[in-house]
């Protein structure tokens, strides 16, 4: 370190950190923190040619980062290949050891079924498979443990609204968070954002689905204090919010540590393709 | 074709650390590890950024890191414009460190990285949570940038290893 630095030194180390282009550099930090805060500050615009203009360029990018993921994604999905690979003489054992036991499971088809029959009546009638629906490819599968989300290759151009519920064959992945001209950002029903309301089968308590940040289970909150939630109860979508359509399996409940949790139907490390309802 | 050959692997090392910038930045990869489920993760872009900046800044471009920042926001869904700021704060910090030290040491570097990455987090996390109101953990980011202060050595010792391999290919030329 220098030697007793004095103020004045300390003062030109700062203006030249700030100021100074040094070689092969064509803007000084100053001018570029700038531009930063302007660009910042240009997200107080959520709509008009501001908002077109970042809309069409986050299209772009997400384009971009499609291209440029290809190879880990591939590499990835070779990975979950091999692995299922590996596991399939384990499974065929287990499946061959397993008692299917096929007479309950029809008497759990048809109990599903009569369940099925009433939360139609919940929903006026309205089907649970709705047939008038997008289908999409994801670009970019964003997760970390902070942020759950994908992106997918429809936008407004298409009809996707903000808001909207997504769905994987027929069950729900998450919601529409962020519309673009091409592309759109679905939040996971995983996300540490994510509250979803929920109705639990049977019995029908309303509940909160709130993420946590795994991709195997969620949690549910704000319950009633005397409720008689069980292991294996069916969690659906209520609809209450009037964005997300009801009546959407999210997954099964089960207790640990004096918490109630979903695992999710989903399995969200391997979605290629999802719906979204128009 | 040899020749050829060399010169995309001198190419390569010297723009290394905006490879990785721009890698990380596009595919939105997040450095993670789970220990007894309990996800640790750490800024890897911040690590490239401080030392680079700092031991080489002609290998990175301040226009470049701009630009990088931009993509991370669309990507992580941040609003666009904070992770420039963070970058280019990053690189004050490292700027002006380069300037007042005349004799490299890791352990000042290691040091003045952790004061870097709290400045830095402190501001990202106050224009997020005040300006944008925007869900963030705390804990969760400073677990990150501890963690990130941890590996820094690690990460110099390799970053200073690609260094003095491009520097020798450079004096061979």
């Amino acid at each position: 370190m220098a030697t007793e630095p004095g103020r004045d030194d300390f003062i030109i180390a700062i203006r030249s950190a700030f100021l100074n282009k040094g070689n092969r550099q064509k803007f000084s930090l100053f001018t570029l923190l700038i531009i930063s805060i302007l660009v910042l500050s240009l997200e107080y615009f959520k709509s008009g040619p501001v908002h077109k203009f970042r809309s069409f360029t986050k299209d772009f990018i997400f384009q971009s980062s499609y291209i440029v993921s290809v190879p880990f994604v591939a590499i990835k999905e070779n990975y979950h290949l091999f692995q299922e690979h590996m596991n399939m003489y384990e499974e065929y054992e287990n499946l061959k050891q397993k008692d299917l036991d096929l007479k309950s499971l029809k008497y759990e088809n048809e109990f599903f079924k009569a369940e099925n029959n009433r939360l139609n009546n919940l929903i006026l009638e309205k089907s649970l498979i709705s047939q008038n629906y997008i289908l999409t490819k994801i670009l970019l599968d964003q997760q970390s443990p902070y942020l759950k989300s994908v992106i997918i290759n429809k936008g407004f151009k298409h009809g996707v609204k903000y808001g909207t519920s997504v769905k994987n064959d027929a069950y729900f992945v998450g919601k529409i968070v962020d519309v673009n001209h091409l592309t759109s950002r679905v939040l996971l029903a995983s996300d540490l954002n994510s509250k979803i309301p929920v109705i639990v089968e049977p019995g029908n308590i309303s509940a909160i689905l709130s993420g946590n940040g795994n991709n195997e289970f969620a949690e549910l909150e704000y319950l009633p204090k005397d409720n008689q939630i069980k292991d294996g109860n069916i969690v659906y979508t209520s609809g209450i919010d009037g964005a997300i359509s009801a009546a959407i399996p999210v997954g099964k409940v089960f207790k640990k540590n004096n918490k109630k949790l979903v695992k999710f139907f989903v399995n969200f490390n391997q979605l290629k393709f999802v719906r979204i309802d128009k | 074709m040899k020749i050829i050959l060399k010169k995309i692997f001198q190419n390569f090392l010297y723009g290394f650390p905006l490879i990785v910038l721009f890698l990380l930045a596009f595919t939105g990869f997040d450095f993670s590890f789970v220990i007894y489920d309990t996800n640790f993760s750490f800024n890897f872009a911040y690590l490239i950024i401080f030392f680079w900046v700092l031991k080489k800044p002609e290998s990175i471009g301040f226009g470049l890191i701009f630009f990088a920042g931009i993509i991370n926001d669309v990507v992580q869904n941040f609003p666009i414009g904070i992770t420039p700021v963070n970058f280019l704060l990053l690189c004050a910090v490292a700027a002006f460190v380069r300037n007042r030290i005349l004799v490299p040491n890791i352990l000042y570097d290691w040091v003045l990285f952790l004061m870097a990455t709290l400045i830095v987090t402190s501001i990202n996390y106050s224009i997020l949570t005040i300006i944008f109101d925007f869900p963030i953990k705390y804990g969760s980011l400073m677990a990150s940038l501890f963690i990130s202060f941890l590996f820094y050595p690690i990460f110099s010792y390799i970053f200073n290893q690609i260094n003095l391999l491009s520097s020798r290919q450079e004096d061979a030329e």
